[in-house]
């Protein structure tokens, strides 16, 4: 248990003060490897809490995927160093304290949720679901993700599919003076535009380029 | 102290999740760490869901944390992509000069 106590207390504020980094710090590049710092300590918690599958697949997802992709964005857009100074400027301060009061508000709220929060008590026993001790947590998992919540599922795949149609919608453009193959050009082709049969007069020659 | 228990991962999130809105409003540098921002949002959410699911002993929250993932990784996809298109034609992601709707 003292284990466990420490290893929360160290991943949550590796976690907290990471997070507080990737929104504070002046390069966005660091921003992107504060949120990486972030996943990676948030999915040690998962492993550490029990939930095995959903900490390997955040590393997979967030880490080596979305990460990545922000990682690139950030390098491809030339915006990493951002010579203006971060929260404060003059045009916009004035929203800046509301803003913080907002958070805070929000922040409280949460914590009383929180704090005053208790079981209802059928909810203490779900008859379902429960979290068996024998198969694993993936084993577990699959056997409900696959049989109870198949539709979800499926939806979730044409959410991704649909993500990336629009992705490539968005940043698809056609360029200008780029040379390219035009394969039904090439197919459609015909003897009588490709080849051209003269009658060559003796002594005389012909008379190409014309 | 030593006792971990639900509370503990629930202030966690909490924490997180108010990270996350402050640095929606405060964000005065590029859209791009509005959209981490977001990010840590649902961060925060995933972390509620997974502790509740294992603190109830049952297993619908991680279920629902996948989904969540999914729509994570979904919504960062299309917002890059939209960032991208807008620096194409304006040139442009700070937060201040994206002012086009006069907000």
């Amino acid at each position: 248990m003292i284990a466990h106590a420490i290893f929360f207390y160290v991943f949550s504020i590796i976690a907290v003060i990471s997070a507080i980094m990737v929104t504070v710090s002046k390069n966005t590049v660091h921003s992107v490897f504060f949120l990486i710092l972030d996943f990676i300590s948030i999915s040690c918690l998962f492993i550490m809490i029990g939930a095995e599958f959903l900490g390997m697949i955040m590393l997979i997802v967030y880490v080596g995927a979305v990460a990545v992709l922000f990682l690139f964005v950030v390098m491809m857009l030339n915006v990493a160093q951002q010579k203006n100074q971060w929260f404060y400027s003059e045009a916009t301060s004035s929203h800046i304290p509301i803003g913080l009061i907002i958070s805070a508000i929000i922040f409280l709220e949460l914590i009383i949720v929180v704090g005053g929060w208790k079981y209802k008590p059928e909810l203490l026993n779900p008859n379902t679901t429960k979290i068996s001790n024998e198969i694993s947590n993936t084993h577990s998992l699959g056997q409900i993700l696959y049989t109870d919540y198949i539709h979800v599922f499926q939806i979730s795949g044409m959410i991704l599919l649909i993500a990336m149609i629009g992705a490539i919608v968005l940043t698809f453009r056609q360029r200008e003076g780029v040379k390219t193959q035009s394969y039904l050009k090439q197919i459609s082709r015909e003897r009588s535009e490709g080849v051209n049969v003269l009658e060559v007069p003796s002594n005389k020659g012909v008379k190409i380029d014309d | 102290m030593t006792e971990i228990g639900l509370g503990h991962y629930l202030t966690l999130g909490a924490v997180i999740f108010s990270i996350g809105v402050i640095g929606i409003f405060l964000n005065r540098k590029n859209i791009i760490v509005i959209l981490m921002s977001i990010e840590l949002i649902l961060l925060a959410v995933n972390i509620n869901l997974v502790s509740f699911s294992i603190y109830l002993d049952d297993l619908t929250g991680q279920v629902f944390t996948l989904f969540i993932l999914t729509v994570a990784a979904a919504e960062a996809a299309i917002g890059l992509a939209i960032i991208v298109v807008y620096y194409r034609n304006a040139g442009t992601i700070r937060v201040e000069e994206i002012d086009k709707l006069k907000g």
